[in-house]
């Protein structure tokens, strides 16, 4: 047994109400630069749909994850080394996503709205980011939101293929749900096996995926590698970038961008040991359906004292293991099975799990005698607006049997607060059939609807200072070529009119209008 | 006038274009190696980029190979093996001339890419521009050089027995540029151009092929890395 310490997140997609706050407070951090107009980090897709970029689930294509090969070991999809090299793939990857896939990005030619009267309303038209030319939007990064692609993005989800035909374009019965995406962190990795410069790595600490930018070689693998398509080819640095997990934020004890600006309050950060000696044997679990099965498997429970004394002799600082202990993680992916990881049958183990939906079902459901039957959830689960097939192809390889005893659980634990909230009745037997007592239901209930700051977040610090010297890093930025921060005097243009001698007076009367500043 | 000119082409100007290429080499890797990259551009287009790429490392890998074997193997060694001087030269014009016109043709292609599709042209940085286009020039004058002038206007001349000799000479310090005055002149402005290219090398996007990752072969798939033990950069 090896123990490693993993830094992960749950998303509570029952909560997820598709604002974008996560994508747009990630963009305005990482990817706000030039080369990177096109890169979300995280982004928020409407499921079903075709995602971004187009169709990434669609392996057959892109060609991402691994796959077993005949004799049952693990093998990239797009091609083992001898592979790779026999083909000349280093000279032309064929099988990476090209912009069009993403989208390309732009920018609103803004000028055109001011100026004199004239007889046309003045319109901003849409002004490539890359080429500076005029250009027809034709895709976007969230083109098909709230199902705005209506039965094309639907027949396109792969997802969506062992779906009974049925469902698929019938709109009164018409679902959706919202599927935030960020780089999932994999312990068996696939963009870092296939990274040819070995830039890529997992940080020994917390299991964190970085890019290092120094030894980027742009041969682009990586991004082919990574099944859920989420290492980007930056146009300007010629690097491959991805989400950074913010570690400098979690070094600090403190969560991601993205989960710290959520409104819904939807995402949980916390520590969790696993045994890194049996990562390559679970991944070879020969059954796609058994995955999630063999990935739970590897968790390690940080009360067991055996685990803690191994975990301390492989590395694993004490504040890790008490974070562990407390984590939010553990307690809703291994003890209470209510979480799922993305696509398992990529066979990367991702470590960004989601707990299923389930609104749409207690809507209909709640408010219908509901209380004082509440074993009537167990039919309704299985005639779910939101196909359980579809949830189980997109957590769990396919596996209805896990996703069906979440919902379950999730359902009933609603119906028994709800009954105590409305001092109703509740047979606490019901909550034993699902795995629940009346505790655990309350402090799952805590989690889930109450997640209060400290619940959700349960990071340790890194103590990197003992290892580092971390003040020289202090003003560093992560990506090469990046000025950060000092781009204002570039792009903005009140600078830029201070710096050409315009008076204080007319920047404010030409920046300031319409109670903003316009920059 | 012909002596001081062929001391500074064939003498003090092949030295200062090596020396180019090994300073900037060294600077590069030494102090720079962290912007080094393969400059792909396979985001903005694919399709011109799969034969155009693909041709063009081919062949340019061949017509590499080809120049070692052309300058480092002497005449007294394939003479030795009984290999007829004719034969040879058949021998190197045909895989020469295929692998030329392989990389040729890669070459055309990108540059045609390159200039005209609006996302990579406006992306691509002068040296990008400057390599594309010396690329053209040197790789027309090695083609006609020995499939035109080599066998059209002068059949007699060998480059074995002066061009090579000259360069290998290069190598241990003692040019004798007399020997490049014998040899006929697109021959000697595609030597002029090569050099030139060696010089820039390092400058461009071409230092790439200095990187090949050999290292993935051997390694182990998931590379973790423990903290305070990264490279620290400058």
């Amino acid at each position: 047994m090896k123990v490693k310490a993993q830094i992960s997140m749950v998303l509570n997609l029952d909560k997820c109400i598709g604002c974008h706050t996560c994508s747009v407070t990630c963009k305005q951090t990482w990817t706000n630069r030039p080369g990177a107009e096109y890169m979300w980090f995280n982004n928020v897709e409407t499921r079903p749909g075709v995602g971004y970029p187009k169709k990434w689930e669609d392996e057959s294509h892109y060609k991402g994850g691994w796959k077993l090969n005949r004799k049952g070991k693990l093998e990239l999809r797009a091609g083992n080394k001898l592979n790779k090299v026999a083909l000349a793939k280093i000279f032309y990857n064929p099988d990476m996503p090209n912009l069009d896939d993403y989208y390309e990005p732009w920018t609103y030619d803004y000028q055109t709205l001011f100026g004199k009267e004239s007889k046309h309303q003045p319109v901003a038209r849409a002004k490539s980011q890359i080429t500076g030319e005029y250009m027809d939007l034709t895709n976007g990064p969230n083109w098909d939101d709230d199902l705005a692609g209506s039965d094309r993005s639907f027949g396109e989800d792969p997802n969506m293929q062992n779906i009974e035909s049925d469902i698929k374009g019938n709109f009164e019965r018409t679902f959706m749900m919202y599927l935030p995406r960020l780089c999932e962190h994999c312990l068996n990795a696939a963009c870092v096996a296939s990274c040819p410069s070995g830039a890529m790595y997992k940080r020994d600490e917390d299991g964190i995926v970085l890019v290092d930018q120094e030894r980027c070689r742009g041969w682009r693998f990586c991004m082919t590698g990574c099944p859920y398509k989420k290492v980007y080819f930056n146009w300007n640095t010629n690097k491959a970038e991805k989400c950074t997990f913010c570690y400098p934020r979690i070094e600090e004890g403190l969560p991601t961008v993205c989960s710290e600006t959520c409104v819904g309050r939807i995402r949980y950060i916390g520590v969790i040991l696993y045994d890194a000696d049996r990562v390559a044997e679970a991944c070879e679990e020969p059954d796609d359906t058994k995955l999630y099965e063999a990935q739970l498997g590897l968790f390690l429970d940080p009360n067991d004292p055996e685990v803690v004394e191994q975990a301390l002799a492989d590395g694993v600082d004490m504040e890790t293991i008490r974070c562990a202990q407390k984590s939010p993680i553990y307690k809703m992916a291994v003890e209470q099975k209510i979480a799922f990881p993305l696509h398992p049958e990529y066979r990367t183990m991702p470590m960004v799990w989601y707990v299923p939906p389930l609104s749409p079902i207690m809507n209909y459901f709640e408010g219908k005698n509901s209380i004082k039957y509440p074993e009537m959830i167990f039919p309704a689960i299985n005639e779910m607006r939101i196909p359980v097939e579809y949830l189980a192809n997109l957590l769990s390889g396919g596996n209805t049997e896990v996703i069906k005893n979440a919902l379950y659980k999730l359902a009933m634990m609603r119906l028994y607060m709800r009954a105590r909230t409305s001092g109703k009745d509740f047979d606490a037997e019901k909550l034993d059939r699902v795995g629940l007592t009346e505790d655990s239901a309350t402090s799952l209930y805590r989690l889930l609807a109450i997640a209060k700051y400290e619940d959700r977040f349960v990071i340790p610090q890194s103590k990197k200072e003992k290892v580092a010297p971390v003040a020289e890093d202090q003003g560093g930025l992560g990506f090469e070529q990046c000025n950060g921060c000092a781009l204002a005097p570039v792009h903005g243009s009140m600078l830029r009119k201070a710096k050409a001698g315009e008076s204080t007076k007319d920047i404010y009367a030409e920046s300031f209008y319409g109670g903003i500043w316009r920059d | 006038m012909d002596n001081v000119w062929g001391y500074i082409l064939w003498v003090i100007f092949p030295y200062v274009a090596l020396g180019s290429f090994f300073f900037g080499t060294i600077i590069r890797l030494a102090f720079y190696g962290g912007n080094i990259t393969a400059k792909s551009s396979e985001l903005l287009e694919k399709k011109q980029l799969m034969i155009g790429s693909i041709l063009f490392h081919i062949g340019i890998i061949f017509v590499f190979f080809g120049h070692v074997v052309g300058i480092f193997i002497p005449k007294s060694f394939t003479d030795f093996l009984g290999i007829p001087n004719e034969v040879y030269h058949m021998g190197a014009l045909f895989m020469g001339g295929m692998a030329g016109f392989m990389a040729l043709a890669g070459m055309i292609i990108l540059s045609y890419r390159r200039f005209t599709n609006k996302r990579v042209f406006m992306t691509s940085s002068f040296s990008d521009l400057v390599v594309n286009v010396s690329f053209l020039i040197v790789i027309v004058l090695g083609l006609s050089a020995s499939l035109i002038e080599g066998t059209v206007f002068h059949p007699e001349f060998n480059y074995r027995l002066n061009l090579s000799v000259w360069a290998r000479q290069l190598f241990y310090f003692r040019p004798n540029y007399h020997l490049m005055l014998q040899v006929p002149i697109v021959f000697r402005i595609h030597v002029i151009c090569g050099l030139l290219i060696f010089a820039f090398f390092p400058y461009t996007r071409l230092v790439h092929a200095l990187t090949l990752p050999w290292q993935y072969i051997f390694r182990r798939p998931i590379v973790y890395r423990k903290k305070g033990l990264r490279g620290r950069s400058k």
